[in-house]
This record gives C-alpha cells, structure tokens and sequence, in this order.
C-alpha cells in the first residue's frame, strides 16, 4: 500500500474516537438538562460543574484529534 | 495540504525576530512565540492596574472586571483548597490569567497562539506538577507518599493499585499540557480549514455560496472565545484540584 | 506539525520562564495588593456601614419606645385626670341638687307655715267679718241692733252645728 494512503487511512480512524466524545457530550448535556429541570434552583452549580466535565470530556476527543493530527503531519 | 505553506498549521509556525541568541549552547533567540508571551503579561499588567487606578468603592464597569477576576480565582482556590490555599494565591493567579489572555490573543487575526505549543503547555503543566509535589512533600514529608496507597483498599490488592495510582499521579501534566494545546490546535485548524473553503466555494457556486463557510466560521469564533475561557478556566481549576490533594491530601 | 520541532523548543522555554516569572513578580508585588486592597477596604466600609445601620436602628427603636411610653404615660394621666373631673362635677353637682333640694324644702315649709298662718288669720278673720255681717244684716233687715259679741257666738254656733 502507498504508505501516503496509509496515513489517511490511520487519520481517519484516529478521528473515530471523537464519535466516543460525542456520546460522552450527549451523555453529559443530556443529565445536566435532566437535573437542570428536576431542580432549577440547582442549576447554577450544575453549570460550572457541567463546564467542567464538558472540557474533560471534550479533551479526550481532541487527543484523539492530535493522533490524527501526528500521523498527518508529524515527521 | 501537501504544499507545506498552505498547511493548516502553518499558524504555528514559530519565527525568530531579530538575530540569533544563544545561553550555554542553547537557542534563545526571541521569536513571535515569546512576543506574544510578553505582549500577554503587559496587556494583563496593564488591564489590571488601570482598571484598579482609581481604587473606588463603587467600582466602574473597568473596575469590576478586574475585581471579578481577582474574586473568581480567590473563590476557585478557597473551594478547593480552603484557606491554607491563600499564599498560593498569586501564582495560580498568574496562572489563570497567563492561559487566558494567550489564549484570547491567540484568537487575534494574525496572532499568534502561545497555547497552542506543546512544550509551552507542558512547560506550565509540568512548573504546577513539581511545585504541587514540592509543596506536598514540604508540608507532609514522606509521609506524602502515603498519598499513593489508596485508602480502604484491600492489602492483596496494593501491589496493582499502587503503580496505578503513581501512573496516574504523572501522567497528570501530560493530560493538563495536551487537553489545553489540543484545544487550541483543533479550534485554530478547524477556524484555517473552513477559511479555505470560503474562495473555492464562493467560486463554484455563483458567490452566494461562500457565505455557508463565512457563517461557520463566525459560530465557531464564538465557540472559541467561550473554549478560551473555558480552557484557562479548566487549567486553573485542575491546578488547585492538584493543590488541594497536595495541601490536604484527603484523595 | 511546527509544535514538534525541536529547536523552537529552547527558546520557547527560555522566553515562556522569563515571561511567567515576570508576570508572577508583577502580580505578587505590584497587582494583586492594590486590587486586595481596594476590596478589604470595600469589605470594611460595608461592614462598618453595617454595623453603623444596626447601631441607627437601635438608637430608633429605643426612641420608639421612649415616645410610645410617654403617649402611655400622658393617656393614662389624661384618664386618670378625666376621672377626677368627672368625679368633682358629680360630686359638685350631687353637692348642689342637695343644697337645692334643702333650700326647697326650706321655702316650701315657709310657705307652708305661712299659708297655715294666713290660714288660721283667715278663718279667725272670717268669724268676725261674718258677725259682723250678720249683725249688719239683722239691723238692715230688722232693725234690731245687734250686739257684735251675740253675732259673733251666733256665727260661732252655726259654724259648729255646720262642720
């Protein structure tokens, strides 16, 4: 195989793992609107906790997106 | 995105400025990099003693911005380390706002993103590992390496959960320097990616149709400004989560 | 990836070290005093603002009560007052309608013994006005003079065969 190609096809696996942030997000957004709801008094310190688990969990999806962007581009 | 100069990652790109430094054989030329740096620490400089200048009891708009900050940082650090968190105060401070104002400036046209570097990340991530550590082993002694043997936690089980724990003690810089210089390289890409599709479009499709990326990239500044702030924020709060173990170490 | 090239890394290290040590020195010693400053003295103005309303409250609450005690004092002087006055008219008044009722029974029992006097004058007045009549009478009518004493015990007999 063209070890270009190769390169593509490792990035674009590499870039599957965003599908596990975004079930994580939906996950997240999904229980904050659950609790947000239930009790709006609480929302408020829902949100910044909320805030903070978003950017934990969006980070596993950005490392996913630095793999790709090291097999495109590192070396 | 084969030629090199059309690269997406071409912001990155680190240039020297004026001639050649050297310190004990190494580089030390300045570069846009440390430009941006110290343009960071003056404009924060200066926005903070400007907006305090007039030391008024009824604060200005200028005023209670700075004071916001100073508040929401002071509270940040009381809630997770308590009181014993307040000599630690102006660095975490410093902290704070160093990823944030790099991180907002990165956001100019024609900047450049401190942040978005790896060894800058991990430069930071790693001064808040050794300097929690220290402080750890300042105020407990070797009595913080009990701080690796989880409590509760059956005896046939410590020879697995202790390596654990020390793994996922050091790899905490590496997750704090790569979530924030990941976030930033994605925004900054993903904002490059779509501008290039702004002339091809608009060319194909009688104008009109260049404004579909134009919009995009609209939203997505605006989801950066909020990342931005969000990733300082999230760095800031990691940093006295670590503090917090380190001072207390109540894991 | 121009993240991963090894000869940024040095100076990027070196300027990052100078730049955040900078900031730091900046932020302990010049910025974050001042702004402490500015929101302790805030804090302690509140404070004493605070302390001086509940202190003001005090001060009203006790003037309240003063005042609410003196409209006490004056309503219940003003009473007690009232009462006395009611009490001095009635007794002013029971005191008079006495003396009048006394003067009454005074001049009624005058009266009385006046008309009893005028009385008895009377009747005594009328036996000898009618013996005299009488005689008057028996001499124009008889021509027979009449001693005015045999009128009289005429006068007298009928009077007393008459009652």
């Amino acid at each position: 195989m063209d070890p270009q190609a190769a390169k593509y096809i490792g990035a674009g696996i590499a870039a599957l793992a965003l599908g596990g942030a975004g079930i994580g997000l939906g996950i997240l957004f999904g229980n904050f609107m659950n609790g947000a709801l239930r009790n709006p008094a609480a929302s408020a310190k829902l949100f910044g906790n909320m805030m903070l688990t978003f950017a934990l969990v969006e980070a596993t999806g950005l490392i996913a997106f630095v793999v790709a962007m090291l097999i495109l581009f590192a070396a | 995105m084969a030629a090199e100069h059309h690269s997406p990652l071409e912001q990155f790109r680190v240039e020297h400025i004026g001639g050649n430094l050297s310190l004990g054989g190494y580089d030390i030329s300045f570069n846009n990099s440390a430009l941006w740096m110290l343009i960071a620490v003056a404009a924060i400089t200066v926005f903070m003693l400007v907006g305090i200048r007039k030391q008024a009891v009824v604060p200005g708009r200028w005023q209670a911005l700075v004071e916001f900050l100073y508040d929401f940082v002071a509270n940040m650090l009381k809630e997770n380390v308590g009181n014993e968190g307040r000599k630690y105060f102006p660095w975490v401070f410093s902290i704070f706002m160093f990823v944030l104002f790099c991180n907002l400036f990165g956001l100019l046209p024609n900047s450049f993103t401190v942040t978005s570097h790896i060894i800058v990340t991990f430069a930071l991530a790693l001064m808040v590992f050794i300097i929690v550590t220290a402080i750890g082993f300042i105020r407990h002694g070797l009595h913080f390496l009990s701080f690796f043997v989880p409590k509760g936690a059956p005896a046939w089980l410590l020879p697995l959960m202790i390596p654990i724990e020390i793994i996922s003690y050091f790899i905490r810089p590496m997750s704090l320097s790569v979530r924030l210089f990941a976030n930033m390289v994605a925004g900054h890409v993903m904002l490059v990616v779509l501008g290039s599709f702004v002339l091809p479009l608009g060319l194909a499709g009688a104008y009109i149709s260049g404004i579909v990326p134009v919009a995009a990239i609209t939203a997505i500044i605006g989801l950066e400004f909020l990342i931005a702030c969000l990733q300082a924020y999230v760095f800031t709060i990691l940093t006295c989560i670590y503090l917090n173990d380190a001072v207390h170490m109540n894991h | 990836m121009p993240q991963l090239d090894p000869t940024s890394f040095s100076p990027q290290l070196f300027w990052l070290a100078i730049a955040f040590i900078l900031l730091y020195l900046l932020m302990s010693r010049l910025v974050l005093p001042r702004v402490g400053k500015v929101l302790g003295q805030r804090e302690e103005r509140i404070q004493g603002n605070l302390e001086k309303a509940v202190k003001l409250k005090a001060e009203a609450e006790e003037v309240l009560a003063a005042y609410q005690k003196s409209i006490a004092d004056a309503r219940a002087e003003a009473h007690s007052a009232l009462n006395q006055a009611a009490a001095e008219i009635a007794a002013a008044t029971a005191a008079r309608e006495a003396d009048f009722a006394r003067k009454l029974a005074e001049q009624t029992a005058v009266a009385e013994s006046r008309i009893k006097v005028s009385k008895t004058q009377a009747l005594a007045d009328i036996r000898t006005v009618a013996g005299d009549l009488a005689a008057a009478m028996t001499s124009k009518l008889t021509g027979v003079t009449v001693n005015g004493s045999d009128a009289g015990g005429a006068v007298e007999a009928v009077l007393k065969e008459r009652a």
